[in-house]
């Protein structure tokens, strides 16, 4: 996979220690994940351990360590969406895309996430399929979005999760941090 | 400057968003009217169970529910006929009478709107909207009328207290940065709004940018010494991260923010700085952990922010609805701000009055009004044939506060009386469907994700408590858990680190408080009076009203309904997940949930 990306990232911030989150937070918008060489390069350009960088990843809750599918369906469970039925909703999705929450399915057309809070709380239960928001959801209504969703053409392949060899990216031009 | 016959304002962005501002200008474009009528995109104007709403000015105007569809007759009937599309006004749900006018419609009637003033009602993205709306004209005041001292003086006698939901007197807070030694001070606007249930600061933040930017510029000025400030801002709001950088951007080229602000020796900077989904980061100090780009954990706060924060210098941490209200105090003069609310809680709070009530949205209200105010004149009370049961506030810190106590005035110290918090204003309403026992283990389940594991009693705490109201809403549990999880609930509420901890076991300890006989009926009788708890309730077919039609068969996703047609149809309790769906499309009210 290409990651020519990356250090592009952490040049915007002339690789300063203290916008590791957002580096971060750049490479899993460009790639919809954390993929592990990236944050092999993000450790050696920051001059901090790999697991430093880990810890970071896997504290904070939007990041992904694993490619995501084509549809990325949240499905809200704050509080308002909870009283209002959110648990039914992630029951209907669960059992329409046949994963469980947090997964991908096989052909990597849908990722499932249960979250917590959207902030679009007026309109519970709140399903967000991409970031659009569909609000006011009955199970009817999520079983109808999935079978749109379907139909649409397009699954798209895996991204392979190739290891990449260190020499393979470009580290000159990135700024190193101050010794 | 071009001036317009009419503006209609758009709202809703988070709505099933129709593109009603394509529609609208492709209409007004067909008919050549685009130098006599201007489309404007705002932000939430509150009304979200209504929405998408359309405001029509001067006249005031609100159309409701409005489609694209509708946007042909909107311009003719009202834009170009000045009559009232009387389908699209407000219907008042008791006497089916239809208001046309924003200001008339019960759920506006009754708020106060200052700080939400110009949400939904002028365009976020643009400086001069807010400008010519009153904006900076409080910091030009500060800056050419007032010293660092006299502003503070003024926030401290207005009795602003901080609005993410502890309540601290925000002048002492800024007195005490003010005071603290440093080699420099800091600011930071808390938008890290991760209680579920809430999204006030979400429509300020993208609704009227300027007023936290011209807030914090005042503080800034106050506290002295700071060179710059940050707002941290959930990731779940790429909105209002994207209205904050343009209003950061338009505000530095103006003049009103970066260096030598309105011509003065006085320069401030704002960076904006985007959270990645950790609930704890609205804990201050592991925001400011997370700022200096190291996980957000928590610390011990023997030494206050104040003293020692952000890179070890003395910072003002402040919500960013406590920002916005701090131009509206210069404004309105530190005294007359101080006549609105209680006597120890001062001027409005915004609140989001979501859940299982009527009217669903983002209000404004003055501190003291009374929950029943809120929930029935504002809310528009229950839904149809339901009872309200409990109203939640302060998120996952805050507590359950059961129906009895409508009466009660909203202020800090009331809210806290009862066991629960004014939190940063999520209210949400449950009713005779929402069980208890059940809510208290949502919140357990979901603060079990967001503790941050650094203390014991809070990591293992949570989780032990978690696991006894488990117990309890699967049927296994006994009469001695509940003294068991009251134990353990004190001593998370005691030896935990920070907030999140500290505050956890509230909606555990409220919801037995005002309770019990809930969690009793759950543990003696093995039943769930409101229907929720799966393993402890059946679904049924009632005889006397199934028909046979066979809607239920058909929709089971277990295939555990048989019958043949017309006939009574009958569930299979082994093959039953309980899901609901046949309750859900049963025409007939044949199902019954016992």
């Amino acid at each position: 996979m290409n990651l020519d990306k990356v250090p592009e990232i952490i040049a915007r911030y002339g690789a300063d220690k203290t916008a590791s989150l957002a580096i971060l937070q750049d490479i899993q918008a460009e790639y919809h994940y954390l993929p592990r060489a990236a944050l092999e390069v993000v450790a050696r350009s920051l001059e901090v351990p790999l697991s430093h960088v880990y810890r970071m990843a896997t504290f904070f809750r939007s990041f992904s360590l694993n490619p995501r599918g084509e549809y990325v369906v949240k499905v809200c469970l704050g509080t308002a969406c909870h009283v209002r039925g959110g648990p039914a909703i992630l029951d209907t999705m669960e059992r329409e895309l046949g994963i469980k929450a947090g997964d991908t399915s096989e052909d990597n057309k849908y990722t499932l996430e249960a979250v917590r809070c959207v902030g679009a709380c007026a309109l519970g239960p709140v399903v967000l399929v991409n970031e659009h928001p569909h609000g006011n959801m009955t199970r009817d209504e999520a079983t109808k979005l999935i079978k749109q969703l379907s139909s649409q053409e397009g699954a798209v392949q895996a991204p392979e999760e190739t290891p990449l060899p260190r020499a393979s990216v470009d580290l000159t031009g990135v700024p190193r941090p101050g010794k | 400057m071009v001036e317009y016959r009419a503006d209609v304002l758009v709202g809703c962005e988070h709505g099933e968003h129709p593109d009603l501002v394509g529609a609208l200008k492709a209409e007004i474009e067909r008919r050549n009217l685009g130098a006599e009528i201007n489309v404007v995109e705002t932000g939430c104007r509150g009304f979200c169970a209504m929405g998408p709403i359309l405001l029509i000015e001067p006249e005031g105007i609100i159309y409701c529910a409005v489609k694209a569809a509708d946007i042909p007759e909107v311009v003719e009937e009202t834009l170009v006929k000045g009559r009232v599309v009387e389908r699209l006004a407000y219907q008042e749900p008791v006497t089916h009478q239809r208001i046309c006018h924003y200001e008339d419609i019960p759920f506006y009637h009754k708020q106060m709107r200052l700080v939400l003033r110009n949400c939904g009602m002028v365009d976020p993205r643009s400086i001069e909207e807010y400008i010519a709306s009153g904006g900076y004209s409080a910091l030009e005041k500060v800056l050419t009328t007032m010293t660092p001292d006299e502003v503070i003086q003024a926030i401290t006698v207005s009795g602003l207290r901080g609005r993410g939901g502890a309540g601290f007197p925000t002048g002492r807070k800024w007195s005490s940065t003010k005071h603290a030694h440093g080699e420099c001070r800091y600011i930071v606007a808390n938008g890290d709004e991760g209680d579920p249930g809430a999204f006030m600061d979400r429509s300020m933040m993208e609704g009227d940018p300027y007023a936290i930017l011209e807030g914090m510029t005042i503080g800034a000025y106050a506290i002295e010494n700071v060179r710059e400030g940050y707002i941290y801002v959930r990731d779940e709001y790429p909105l209002a991260v994207e209205n904050l950088r343009l209003a950061i951007e338009r505000a530095t080229e103006m003049g009103l923010l970066g260096d030598h602000i309105l011509g003065s020796d006085f320069s401030f900077h704002i960076k904006i700085v985007r959270g990645a989904g950790a609930f704890v980061c609205g804990e201050s100090s592991a925001l400011m952990q997370s700022l200096e780009g190291s996980v957000g954990e928590p610390r011990p706060k023997h030494v206050h922010a104040t003293e020692s924060g952000l890179w070890g210098q003395p910072t003002a941490l402040n919500n960013v609805e406590t920002w916005a209200n701090v131009p509206l105090i210069i404004n309105m003069g530190a005294g007359e701000y101080a006549k609105i609310g209680t006597t120890n809680s001062k001027g409005t709070k915004a609140f989001c009055l979501v859940g299982k009530v009527r009217h669903t949205g983002l209000i404004e209200v003055p501190m003291g009004m009374t929950l029943r105010e809120i929930v029935y004149d504002i809310g528009g009370g229950p839904q149809e044939g339901r009872e309200i049961k409990a109203i939640q506030t302060g998120g996952p810190s805050g507590g359950c506060i059961p129906s009895h106590l409508l009466d009660l005035p909203v202020d800090y110290e009331s809210l806290a009386e009862v066991g629960s918090m004014m939190g940063s204003g999520g209210m949400i309403v449950m009713d005779d469907t929402n069980c208890m026992v059940d809510v208290a283990r949502y919140f357990l389940d979901f603060l079990k994700d967001e503790s941050c594991g650094k203390c014991t009693p809070c990591r293992e705490g949570i989780k032990r408590m978690l696991d006894i109201l488990t117990k309890i809403v699967t049927g296994n549990g006994e009469m001695s858990d509940l003294d068991k999880l009251e134990r353990i609930a004190r001593t998370v509420q005691r030896a935990s680190l920070c907030a999140l901890g500290k505050t956890s076991p509230n909606p555990v300890l409220s919801t037995l408080r005002y309770y019990r006989d809930e969690y009793e009926a759950h543990i003696l009788q093995k039943r769930c009076p409101a229907g929720v708890c799966r393993d402890l309730i059946t679904y049924n077919i009632l005889e006397a009203k199934c028909t046979g039609c066979g809607r239920c068969l058909r929709n089971c996703p277990r295939k555990a309904i048989t019958g043949e047609r017309r006939k009574l149809h009958v569930i299979d309790q082994a093959l039953c997940i309980k899901c609901g769906i046949c309750k859900e499309n049963c025409v007939f009210d044949a199902i019954e949930v016992s």
